[in-house]
């Protein structure tokens, strides 16, 4: 039983990260139908920008503690900026063309800024600096550290924050009626531009959380590290109901877990014919099975057609 | 064969807590024009949605040509001889007027992939078919000299006609004009009622849903009054006219 | 179409043909290299032309196209190899490897096609990855695909005794196995293409069309919907599976890292940037995005060298951003792709500027 506590903790740790991930992707699809692409590769640009700073910083003698948290801050003011010009520069121009235009376009920027981050970091592994004391915690058998436990909390503030954004502020309740309706809601005063911009730069300050927190988990970072992630957190995205804050969030720990318990149990269950590398199928497999049966992911609204 | 071609049976259909149909029963004889009337949100159009396999109703059904109609397949309601229009015009906006008329053809045709592929004699035949037939429907609704314009580009009123020539050319016992005469002015009015009468005149029993009382009454054999999604009466026009009922729904009594 | 028998298209179709005949010679003097790009590029073509059945004439997004050319590639590495030890001839193998892809595509398509298009999107993406990890790992218990090593050793093609690999004296010419390929590769983009043409002005065709711009209309005029759209899955997987088994045989060699998501990308890009649904515009496209990032590493170290004594920027990484920057900055100045058909074209133009979808 301990190893399902075990990954089950794991699962959620990972799941919490998706769904930070996950945000990003939902709320951007949601108010203009985009999937952005390129949002994974946001993730990896917060990543490797806290290295070099925290990094930078603790080489100068500041205390770890504080060069991460500066590390942190500064990964969250350059995804908000990246966010903000990938809006402005690539998708702002496109509304309005076909369906399959910015999509390319997000793919273009995905390449364009992994290529940019190997430029800038190397092709190499990077180290990332351990930010918090190595401490493990156990209870009933199954092992945690205090790098786990951070990252679920730090992830339930930040959901908790963008859950008050949304359904509390102007700015949310101008983006919850953009999403249902743009004509209406630039009718009656809402600036669609402003929308969108604040969705972009809302969504790339998660994802740099999203990306120290990954670094700091795993202890690596990487310039092609944020590809599959995008790709998870997307698929979890839709696994809930793309479009959907609490489905992201949820489809996000969902996802980690299930991905977790697979990797842990496919062997048993395949009677050892299928191994824990068959870990990145259960994302997709998931994915499937819950479309074919609720087509709109679990708790997407149902969009019939209308005749 | 019955005289009846399509028989509503309690049809029912409920969104949420709003009952927009209640138990409709009604029948439409084979080569009528049957009106079907009523103020906004009456039920009109989801009736014709159950009807044309849209929406699938919470209670009840629907017989035609003597067989059961099965619900939530409009391309099976379409083989089984029921075409229709929308009220808000749905064409294939970038093809041209002829090519939608052609996809009209569709299920009546079967060349596949293979045929398409060696373009063999039979399927050059049927092509050619196909494309006299739109032709000639074109000219039958009065517009083949837009046949090459792209649907989207063509008036408001000559894509009313187009929507008429592509449910046509599915060779339909029934067709179904939702709101046809909507933003027509009484010139378009008018020819549009000399070829509704002709389509009946051919052969084919018409349903239709509209507005213009006035139109429907000139036109219509009989005609059935929905209100608040239940039938108030089904009658001649000069039956109708006079009901009490009928006018205070119309006058929103 | 009707009157290509006319002098003026004739003389057009002639100077295509003696163009596409000396093509790999001309190539082949800046080495077989370019010959082999060259080939790539027509079975992009091909592939892109396959691609564009699904996207460009059904409007059905798939990101996991890729998923049936490996298919058709590992079947032909499997029939046609050591590794299990058989050895099918050309026109056994080439018609299992398009059915196997069909099968694959039906099975896919069949639950998922009745989802929304973006849905219907990360489905496929999710297939494409789910077959690339099973290529990846099949090699244990029991070795099935070799795992990450890949199979080697492939038969090439044969037609009875003619080998399309190795150098062949023909009228006194020397024909080298690429160039061999190529021809081969020509005539089946040949094929396609009309394939293509003929299809799309079909009733099939018109029915694919008629789903893509309003598909409750389309159902109320009879079509069945979820069967016409499978068959342009079908249809867009076999051929997926053809250029697969012709990619395994070309190069001897298969393994998962070919059939990487990013080649489903690459190949969605080529249809997109060329011109949805408009065929010489798919070809465009495929050429294009083929040549470009060759072109691109062989010219970047160069011109670095050139203008600053020294590289500066790993040509690498250089080249693939200029590769991103190109897809970004086509999409801004003509998003209808670079070559669109007259049709679509105009329907940009037309559309009233929106916020969203």
């Amino acid at each position: 039983m301990d190893i399902f506590l075990q990954q089950i903790i794991n699962g959620l740790v990972q799941g919490s990260i998706y769904a930070l991930v996950a945000l990003g992707y939902t709320m951007v699809y949601g108010i203009m139908g985009l999937i952005n692409f390129a949002h994974g590769e946001v993730v990896m640009i917060g990543a490797l920008v806290s290295i070099t700073v925290t990094s930078t910083l603790a080489a100068a003698g500041m205390p770890i503690g504080l060069a991460g948290l500066f590390g942190l801050v500064a990964a969250i003011l350059v995804c908000m900026a990246l966010g903000w010009s990938l809006e402005r520069i690539a998708y702002r121009p496109l509304r309005g063309s076909p369906r399959l235009t910015p999509l390319i376009t997000a793919i273009g920027m995905s390449i364009v800024l992994q290529n940019l981050a190997m430029i800038i970091w190397g092709r190499n592994y990077l180290t990332f600096p351990p930010l918090l004391p190595k401490v493990n915690f156990e209870v009933a058998g199954a092992h945690f550290t205090l790098v786990q436990v951070a990252i679920v909390l730090l992830s339930a503030a930040m959901m908790s924050g963008l859950v008050f954004l949304v359904y509390r502020t102007k700015l949310g309740m101008a983006m919850r009626a953009t999403a249902q309706n743009p004509a209406v809601a630039s009718l009656m005063g809402v600036n669609i531009n402003r929308v969108i911009a604040a969705a972009f730069v809302v969504g790339s300050a998660l994802a740099a959380v999203a990306g120290v927190m990954v670094g700091s988990y795993y202890e690596i970072a990487h310039y092609q590290m944020g590809f599959m992630l995008g790709l998870k957190a997307f698929t979890a995205a839709v696994l809930g109901g793309i479009g959907n804050l609490a489905g992201a969030m949820a489809g996000g720990v969902l996802l980690g877990v299930i991905e977790a318990l697979g990797a842990g149990y496919i062997g048993d269950l395949t009677g050892g014919f299928l191994g824990s590398h068959y870990q990145d199928i259960f994302a997709f497999v998931v994915l499937i099975g819950v479309l074919m049966f609720k087509p709109s992911g679990l708790f997407g609204e149902k969009t019939g057609d209308r005749a | 064969m019955s005289d009846i071609l399509l028989e509503a049976k309690a049809v029912a259909k409920h969104f949420g807590g709003v009952k927009a149909l209640q138990d409709v029963s009604l029948a439409i004889r084979r080569g009528e024009i049957y009106g079907l009337i009523g103020p906004n949100g009456a039920g009109k159009t989801t009736f014709f949605n159950c009807m044309t396999g849209l929406y699938i109703p919470d209670g009840g059904g629907f017989v035609f040509d003597g067989q059961p109609l099965k619900a939530d397949a409009p391309d099976r309601a379409a083989e089984r001889g029921i075409a229709r229009t929308f009220q808000n015009i749905r064409l294939f906006g970038n093809m041209t007027a002829l090519e939608n008329v052609m996809v009209g053809r569709h299920v009546r045709t079967k060349a596949g992939v293979f045929g398409a592929m060696l373009m063999n004699a039979a399927t050059r035949a049927e092509e050619a078919a196909i494309r006299q037939r739109a032709i000639d429907l074109l000219h039958y609704v009065d517009i083949a000299d837009r046949a090459d314009d792209l649907a989207k580009n063509l008036s408001y009123g000559d894509q009313r006609r187009l929507e008429i020539a592509r449910a046509l050319a599915t060779e339909p016992k029934l067709l179904c004009l939702d709101e046809p005469a909507a933003g027509m002015n009484a010139t378009e009015t008018e020819e549009l009622r000399v070829l509704i009468e002709g389509i009946r005149k051919d052969g084919t029993t018409v349903l239709l849903i509209e507005h213009d009382v006035k139109l429907v009454m000139g036109l219509c054999d009989r005609v059935a009054v929905l209100d608040y999604g239940a039938l108030v009466i089904e009658d001649v026009p000069a039956v109708v006219q006079k009901d009490q009922r009928v006018i205070e729904a119309y006058l929103g009594a | 179409m009707k009157n290509w028998l006319n002098p003026k298209s004739m003389t057009g179709i002639a100077l295509i043909a003696i163009a596409l005949i000396v093509l790999p010679h001309v190539v082949g003097m800046g080495g077989q290299a370019w010959v082999r790009i060259l080939n790539f590029a027509i079975l992009y073509v091909f592939l892109a032309l396959g691609l564009n059945i699904v996207v460009g004439f059904a409007g059905l997004l798939d990101l996991g196209y890729i998923a049936f050319y490996a298919v058709g590639a590992y079947t032909w590495a499997l029939l046609a190899s050591p590794h299990f030890g058989l050895h099918f001839p050309l026109w056994a193998i080439l018609p299992i490897g398009a059915l196997m892809a069909c099968v694959f595509g039906v099975l896919l398509g069949s639950p998922t096609l009745k989802l929304r298009g973006d849905y219907l999107a990360i489905v496929t993406l999710g297939f494409g990855e789910i077959i690339r990890i099973f290529l990846n790992n099949l090699n244990s218990p029991v070795n099935i695909t070799n795992g990450p090593q890949g199979i080697t050793l492939i038969d090439p093609v044969k037609i009875g005794d003619f080998s399309f690999s190795g150098t062949t004296q023909i009228f006194g010419f020397a024909l080298s196995g690429p160039q061999k390929y190529y021809y081969l590769l020509v005539a089946l983009a040949i094929l396609v293409i009309i394939i293509n043409v003929r299809l799309q002005h079909s009733r099939i065709g018109r029915a694919w069309q008629a789903i893509r711009e309003d598909e409750i209309a389309a159902k109320a005029v009879g079509i069945n919907t979820r069967n016409i759209k499978l068959l342009a899955f079908a249809m867009g997987a076999s051929f997926g599976g053809i250029a697969g088994g012709i990619f395994s045989a070309m190069q001897g060699f298969v393994s998962p890292e070919s059939f990487s998501l990013i080649e489903s990308i690459m190949v969605l890009a080529m249809v997109v940037l060329g011109g949805m649904g408009h065929i010489p515009g798919v070809i465009l496209g495929a050429v294009l995005l083929t040549f470009l990032p060759e072109v691109l590493r062989y010219a970047v170290g160069p011109v670095q060298m050139a203008l600053f004594g020294k590289i500066l920027i790993d040509p690498e990484s250089l080249r693939m951003l200029i590769f991103g920057l190109a897809l970004v900055l086509v999409m801004r100045f003509k998003p209808a792709g670079l070559w669109p058909s007259p049709e679509r074209s105009r329907e940009l133009s037309d559309k009233p500027v929106e916020a969203v979808k």
